[in-house]
């Protein structure tokens, strides 16, 4: 017995194919991923299901009825709940009030807070889920701000539950964490849809897995029946490496930036906390952490872009604290974590955007200050060609490129352009495997070449990867710090959640 | 052919087209207004084109108007650019106007080559030094530069009004200033009309003004902080620096165009001269897009409607004022795109069911 039934769903945005006579059929009781790159249509299918959209084609039925779903409301009131990846919650109201939210039990015309918080309380230990219904939301951690999405749906008394890219936000612990909760969901008779695109959850998780491509479905088949490498070669549509070729690190490995006892105070706390870090050349330094602990301020100070720091940074034997941020462009290549805000200029040509940082280089004007076109627009033609940007050429606007061609022309211009020490944040963010594949080359190859590379990345996968050493930032604080081999994937994820004593790492 | 198809790529992409589309949409639409008033919209544009082109006298009126309207555009397209929103050209431009005028009245004995020049940099440092103080307190401050700029125009009036009505009053009746010296004057370049040198120094501002931004590194920099100042930031570029340049520059410009009417029209400086063409800039900048060319014809424009509306009023018994219906659909299509894009969308899909069947 299906409880989603989804047929032959059709829709298009300006032109292009978001969903291309889509079929996906989740059975009743289980947890099914929705497996693909990003790009390939999965959170648009969800979002018809939830009544987000109109699809312009096809049937949906629910618990084998045939229904319309044309708002969120309706959606629910169908028994579909949905948790979208950035959380609707509201920071100053407790967890109880959250979840009732627009259904608040009353006395009378007043809101009956008590019964909210013994109705939350008593769903909450149905399901063995640790939490106070009247701790504000905005104290809460993000694994569990999730749970309380969690709650809502159940509150709802939903049968369909779909989780959009749910463990994007979680250590490996919180992510174990959902996945029980989430057995237990199924186990109550709960059907389950997770949107991802990350192929070790799915296998941990799913029971079926559906794999889109390029809007439309390539296959469903059952977890059990498949592998890593099968379910990555249907996502991509060719055979994909996993593992990066590195050269053995090297013997010498010269010092080229040094951080010593940065502290930030930014409001009342401490953003970061006696930060130390040294970085070698022929090295890639991973810096591992759960978002919002301190990354954004570490490179701020790292690029200049932040000078209200107490402590030192020094580029070989240069004192370059406080600098600003452009004199720090002649020493640090920046990737930056979010490329929309920093890292082009929308309505910018591609060939505006190839220099920009660089710009006041002599290659690219000239002493009266005028730009030289002719060998802006070559450096850019050369910069597509070798960084293998996919874009109708140098006029084409930077902000019509798809996100993965985007981070690649901000990859390029950053390796055409650097001095020897690259920060690369979050390099492949919302890019397509592809493209990490590529990126992440590049990377290496940078290494291999003798230059630093810092890498500061919420995935924990590319950190491992990647790294020849590895920090891990705790509440603006390196908590821990030791060559990648010494770590495992699960002891980061200790350190990530702050448990620095060894046999809570240990465990 | 490969050149004409490359402009013809050029304009279909870009916003000249979305401009195009705005006017002639606001042309349908005000004749429908102008056939329920009982009129005949054909005899109403007639009216309105005689107006504006009818004879060289017409024509010289119409291109005369456009010359405050191209600075007073460009000075809000240069504010624009860099992401400020600059309400405050109205006041730029008299407080530009009035030391024009006091230069070309009471600093004697200098030839015309030197005379003029002096006029119109005494208008550009004093109109731009007003701006700036808006760019130093939003800065400085953080304080919204769209109340700001309001409130200075408040400033700016009563200022120059009392300076016009007291200590520089000039005999008679009309509240203004003495009239201007010879050496001080622009060149009118048809009899009688509006039409003055200032013209030249419009159209080159806006040559200028495009080079500037396009070719420079002063340009790329300044476009980047409007466009995107978290970025432009991390590209190592001073954003309060381009504010404050953009709006000395804007506001130079704005009380060049007021020193223009003053020293090319007028004669000398008379109270409420400047009529609205500030705050005309700021429709003219965005029909232009803020491309220093486009608001030049946006301005053009602006001038045939303003001169086809006296031509409505003169020659028939239409009323002027329907080419203010005109003008404000215009600046309603301009700023919404969307209404535009989503005809376009239908004309090509007719288009593209016509080729299918």
């Amino acid at each position: 017995m299906y409880a989603v039934e989804m047929r032959g769903v059709t829709k298009r945005f300006h032109g292009t194919l978001a969903n291309d006579y889509v079929n996906f059929f989740v059975k009743k009781g289980e947890i099914h991923s929705l497996l693909g790159e990003n790009g390939a249509g999965k959170t648009t299918l969800m979002n018809i299901l939830f009544g987000l959209y109109k699809a312009d084609g096809g049937s949906i039925r629910i618990h084998e009825k045939e229904t319309r779903i044309d708002s969120p409301l309706a959606a629910i009131s169908q028994g579909i709940a949905m948790v979208h990846q950035h959380f609707m919650l509201v920071d100053t109201l407790s967890v109880a009030e959250n979840i009732v939210l627009g259904h608040e039990p009353r006395k009378g015309v007043f809101f009956d807070r008590e019964k909210a918080f013994e109705k939350i309380t008593e769903i909450a230990e149905k399901y063995h889920f640790q939490i106070d219904a009247r701790e504000k939301v905005g104290n809460l951690s993000v694994g569990v701000k999730q749970r309380v999405e969690i709650l809502k749906a159940l509150y709802h008394e939903s049968s369909v539950l779909i989780l959009d890219e749910p463990t994007a936000v979680l250590t490996p612990q919180e992510a174990d964490d959902l996945f029980r909760v989430l057995r237990g969901l199924k186990a109550d008779g709960r059907t389950i849809i997770i949107i991802t695109h990350k192929l070790k959850e799915t296998m941990a998780i799913a029971d079926t897995i559906t794999v889109l491509r390029k809007g439309r479905t390539i296959a469903t088949l059952p977890a059990r029946e498949v592998s890593e490498e099968k379910l990555a070669e249907l996502m991509v549509g060719r055979l994909v490496s996993f593992s990066v070729d590195k050269k053995p690190l090297r013997d010498n490995r010269p010092v080229k930036m040094k951080l010593s006892h940065v502290t930030l105070q930014k409001g009342s706390k401490k953003a970061l906390q006696d930060v130390s870090l040294t970085v070698r050349g022929g090295e890639i330094l991973g810096i591992a952490g759960v978002e919002g602990n301190g990354q954004t301020e570490l490179i701020e100070v790292l690029t200049g872009l932040c000078s209200r720091y107490k402590g030192t940074v020094t580029v070989g034997d240069r004192d370059v604290s406080r600098a600003g941020a452009k004199k720090l462009l002649n020493y640090v290549g920046h990737i930056p974590e979010d490329r929309g805000k920093r890292g082009y200029v929308k309505g910018y040509a591609n060939w505006e955007n190839m220099i920009l940082g660089y710009h006041t280089r002599p290659d690219y004007i000239t002493k009266a200050g005028i730009l030289k076109t002719k060998a802006i627009q070559e450096v850019t033609r050369r910069g597509i060609e070798e960084y293998d940007i996919r874009t109708d050429g140098i006029d084409q606007t930077t902000d019509s490129l798809s996100g993965g061609n985007q981070q690649k022309l901000i990859v390029g211009r950053v390796l055409m352009h650097h001095t020897g020490i690259v920060l690369a944040a979050q390099p492949t963010r919302g890019v397509d495997i592809g493209a990490i594949e590529y990126i992440h080359t590049q990377l290496v190859r940078l290494r291999d070449e003798g230059a630093a590379v810092i890498l500061i990345s919420a995935d924990l996968d590319e950190i491992v990867k990647l790294s020849d050493e590895i920090a891990v930032l705790y509440e603006g604080s390196i908590v821990a710090r030791k060559p990648a081999a010494d770590f495992t994937g699960r002891s980061i994820g200790a350190y990530m959640l702050g448990h620095t004593k060894d046999e809570e790492v240990q465990a | 052919m490969k050149a004409l198809n490359r402009i013809k790529n050029q304009i279909m992409k870009s916003e000249v087209l979305l401009s195009l589309i705005a006017l002639l949409l606001s042309l349908l639409v005000s004749s429908v207004v102008i056939v329920i008033a009982g009129y005949s919209p054909f005899e109403a544009y007639g009216a309105m084109l005689d107006g504006a082109f009818g004879s060289g006298y017409y024509l010289a009126q119409t291109v005369g108007t456009a010359i405050p309207l191209i600075f007073s555009g460009l000075a809000m397209a240069i504010a624009a650019k860099v992401g400020v929103f600059n309400i405050g050209i109205e006041g730029q431009m008299i407080i530009g106007a009035l030391p024009a005028a006091l230069v070309g009245t009471y600093v004697t004995g200098l030839p015309g080559w030197l005379h003029l020049p002096l006029c119109i940099l005494a208008a550009a440092v004093c109109g731009g030094l007003w701006a700036a103080v808006v760019a130093v307190l939003k800065n400085r401050l953080r304080i919204n530069e769209v109340i700001l700029t309001i409130m200075m125009n408040y400033v700016a009036m009563y200022i120059v009004d009392y300076l016009v009505n007291y200590p520089f009053r000039a005999e008679g009746m009309i509240i203004r200033t003495e009239e201007i010296r010879p050496t001080a004057a622009m060149t009118t370049l048809v009899a009688h009309t509006r039409l003055y040198s200032g013209i030249f120094l419009a159209v080159g501002a806006a040559a200028v003004l495009w080079f500037v931004l396009k070719k420079t590194c002063f340009g790329y920099e300044l476009r980047a902080v409007g466009s995107n100042p978290d970025a432009a930031e991390a590209a190592g570029i001073n954003r309060k620096k381009y504010v404050l340049w953009a709006m000395l520059i804007s506001g130079a410009l704005a009380g060049v165009g007021g020193a223009g009417e003053v020293l090319g029209f007028y004669g000398y400086y008379i109270s409420n001269m400047t009529s609205g063409y500030g705050f005309d800039g700021i429709a003219i900048a965005t029909m232009g897009r803020g491309n220093p060319f486009g608001t030049t014809l946006a301005a053009f424009l602006f001038g045939v409607l303003r001169n086809g509306a006296t031509g409505m009023n003169r020659s028939t018994s239409i009323p002027g004022e329907f080419i203010q219906v005109l003008q404000a659909l215009v600046i309603l299509f301009v700023s919404t795109p969307g209404i535009i894009r989503a005809v376009q969308k239908r004309v090509k899909r007719k288009k593209v069911k016509k080729e299918a069947a």
